[in-house]
């Protein structure tokens, strides 16, 4: 008897539409622990670097040794310039520069500089690991020389036996030549748009889409559709109406949702560095494109939800189809705010690009960064997947499925076009 | 002019046919009904009527309007209430008919729509409750009146009292007729063959996607030798 009642509940319960989002959600974090599995690899290699050393003191000789030991070195003379092409032929991380009176300098109570030319290849969370383990080794240099300094009972500032270098960072991130900012910092000021903005879009585009699949579940779960469907009004304007109707709820949702979170982030963000100090602001053509990418993207997402709409049976299996709108949104947020474009591999960047949710969130990161073409591409495609979900929703909404189930098979495609007249 | 007329009508869902050619027509101030047993075809057929569902093959025009090539002049004519409609349950009773008769109209005609509504549905101060808090008789009545207050020139009404207790379903002929009256075609389909030989002037038996007879309840009764539609509905798919 209680086998029976087993077996009707598993029939009942163990379907495709349950099961699936929990797949989808399982690949999900199954990618990201892949990406997140690289960090490990990355953090044991030894970082790659470039050194010119003009100064032939002690303290030289003792940056000289812990360079070499801890990372490896693709050039070791006396051409900054050539140094650092060569450190970026190696895809290295930076060029160390030890000037002339390093050593003299220190012994003059004064911080021997090194001058640091980065070369960063991403912004995203990960993209700076190498760079960190660079700054790691500039660190341990420090940590020598302050160790020399007191086993020779130096009778220097303590301060400076403490702190006896200073680092000159320049970046040079995408064409830019960034003085006074190291990868890090770099990284961590982009990367506080970086978290918020994703997460703004997704719960966006979560909370409209979930909206306008749950409309079309409402709409066959009250009985509504049938009238609606025969109202004087064309589909297009069905179609476009739930949607501009969803995307208004979705906005105000994501707004109540994003005041209490962007609080929350508030709270764990200060800095005094202002990016426009270092040519990375936006003007306002830059915000009208991040404003269009945005709007398109919504659209797309929509248009999306809407065609998943038309599968829903009520309200409870709308709720269903939402899930690969989330899953889309999620790959999206999450390769942004770990990785950028430019540092994945092509068959994500692939996939990124093919998710229209994915242009906004890359938007600002890129306009600042000049790549005008990455912006204004996503712009154009998502703007052409709208178009082509919109028409595949009226096609739906003037074919059977909606209250059948199915579709007829059709063979002119004159009537194809004909459809999205009505 | 001919209300609709509809030629040789098959539709295919997949593989099953639904309707296998039938032919009918209802005439201008007409009530005709479609009744056969559940599976029978009636909802197919007045769903493709109602520009709902594709044709597979035959023809249909409404008030001359061929479908489905002039299926946007036929909405603004029609009028089509669903055997299980339900109203928007968010809405009030009213906001609902505000929101209908805005599809028709504005200004002082869609005024009109909504005072029209209003008086055929007749629920009173509870117009202004939402929909959720309905009784069934009373969201049927509401639609009844969304169905009727647009002056349509057809109304399509697949099983109209199904489901009600006889106070309302009384109620519902009644503002049928009273629709009829006033010049509206009627298309309606039902199990119920007293209520339909009570309301209809015609009558089409439907059966396994065919029309087996038709006529008025008086010439089907005589060419079954039956004392009522039932009976000779019984007697026609045998």
């Amino acid at each position: 008897m209680i086998g029976n009642i087993i077996k009707k509940e598993f029939k009942e319960l163990f379907l495709i539409s349950t099961l699936l989002p929990i797949v989808v959600i399982a690949i999900v974090f199954g990618s990201v622990g892949n990406v997140i599995g690289n960090v490990g690899e990355t953090l044991k290699e030894k970082p790659v670097i470039g050194i010119v050393d003009m100064d032939d003191g002690n303290f030289s000789d003792i940056a000289m040794s812990v360079l070499t030991q801890n990372a490896k070195v693709v050039y070791n003379g006396s051409d900054a310039e050539g140094g650092l092409e060569e450190v970026r032929k190696e895809n290295g991380v930076a060029l160390l520069v030890i000037p002339e009176n390093f050593s003299q300098n220190i012994y003059a109570n004064h911080p021997g500089e090194i001058e640091i030319y980065w070369i960063m290849k991403g912004a995203g969370m990960m993209d700076s690991i190498s760079s960190s383990v660079g700054e790691g080794l500039i660190q341990s240099v420090n940590q020598e020389i302050s160790k020399n300094l007191i086993q020779q009972d130096s009778p220097l500032d303590p301060a400076l036996v403490l702190n006896p270098t200073k680092r000159i960072d320049t970046t040079f991130f995408k064409g830019k030549e960034i003085e006074g900012l190291s990868p890090s910092q770099l990284s961590n000021m982009l990367n506080s748009q970086s978290i918020v903005i994703p997460i703004v879009i997704m719960m966006l585009i979560i909370m409209a889409g979930s909206s306008v699949i749950s409309s079309m579940g409402l709409e066959k779960e009250n009985k509504t559709l049938e009238t609606l469907l025969t109202l004087p009004v064309r589909r297009s304007h069905i179609v476009i109406g739930k949607m501009v109707g969803s995307a208004l709820v979705g906005m105000i949702m994501a707004a109540i949702y994003m005041l209490g979170f962007s609080r929350y982030m508030s709270s764990f963000q200060s800095s005094d560095i202002n990016l426009a100090n270092f040519g990375l602001s936006l003007g306002m053509p830059d915000y009208l494109l991040v404003g269009i990418s945005l709007f398109v993207a919504l659209l797309a997402g929509l248009s999306l939800c809407i065609v998943l709409g038309t599968f829903a049976k009520n309200y409870r299996s709308g709720q269903t189809l939402i899930f690969p709108i989330t899953a889309l949104a999620m790959i999206s947020m999450f390769t942004i705010m770990f990785k950028d474009f430019d540092t994945i591999p092509l068959a994500l960047r692939i996939l990124l690009f093919a998710i229209p949710f994915s242009h906004p969130m890359m938007a600002m990161r890129a306009l600042m960064l000049d790549n005008y073409w990455l912006v204004i591409g996503g712009i154009a495609y998502t703007a052409v997947f709208t178009v082509i979900m919109i028409w595949i929703a009226v096609r739906i909404f003037n074919s059977d499925r909606l209250l059948t189930g199915s579709v007829r098979r059709r063979v002119a495609l004159g009537k194809l076009a004909w459809g999205f007249r009505r | 002019m001919k209300a609709v007329e509809v030629r040789e009508l098959v539709k295919d869902y997949g593989n099953f046919r639904a309707i296998n050619g039938i032919s009918f027509e209802v005439k201008e101030g007409e009530v005709f009904g479609l009744i056969g047993p559940n599976g029978a075809g009636k909802t197919t057929a007045l769903r493709t009527i109602a520009t709902l569902l594709q044709i597979t093959s035959g023809s249909i025009t409404v008030f001359g309007y061929e479908l489905p090539k002039e299926a946007g002049e036929v909405r603004k004519i029609i009028s089509y209430l669903p055997e299980e409609a339900g109203a928007y349950k968010n809405l009030t009773g009213k906001d609902y008919l505000n929101f209908i008769a805005k599809f028709f109209g504005d200004g002082e005609k869609f005024q009109n729509i909504v005072q029209k509504g209003l008086e055929i549905a007749n629920l009173g101060e509870r117009i202004n409750d939402k929909v959720d808090t309905y009784s069934k008789g009373m969201t049927r009545r509401l639609l009844v009146g969304r169905a009727l207050m647009v002056n349509p020139k057809l109304a399509i009404l697949d099983e109209p009292t199904t489901g009600l207790d006889v106070i309302n379903a009384q109620e519902v002929r009644r503002i049928i007729n009273s629709a009829v009256e006033a010049g509206v075609a009627v298309l309606l389909s039902s199990h119920n063959m007293l209520e339909v030989e009570f309301l209809c002037h015609r009558i089409a038996l439907i059966n396994d996607g065919r029309i087996i007879a038709s006529g008025t309840a008086e010439e089907l009764k005589k060419e079954y030798d039956a004392r009522n539609i039932e009976e000779a509905f019984v007697k026609a798919i045998k």
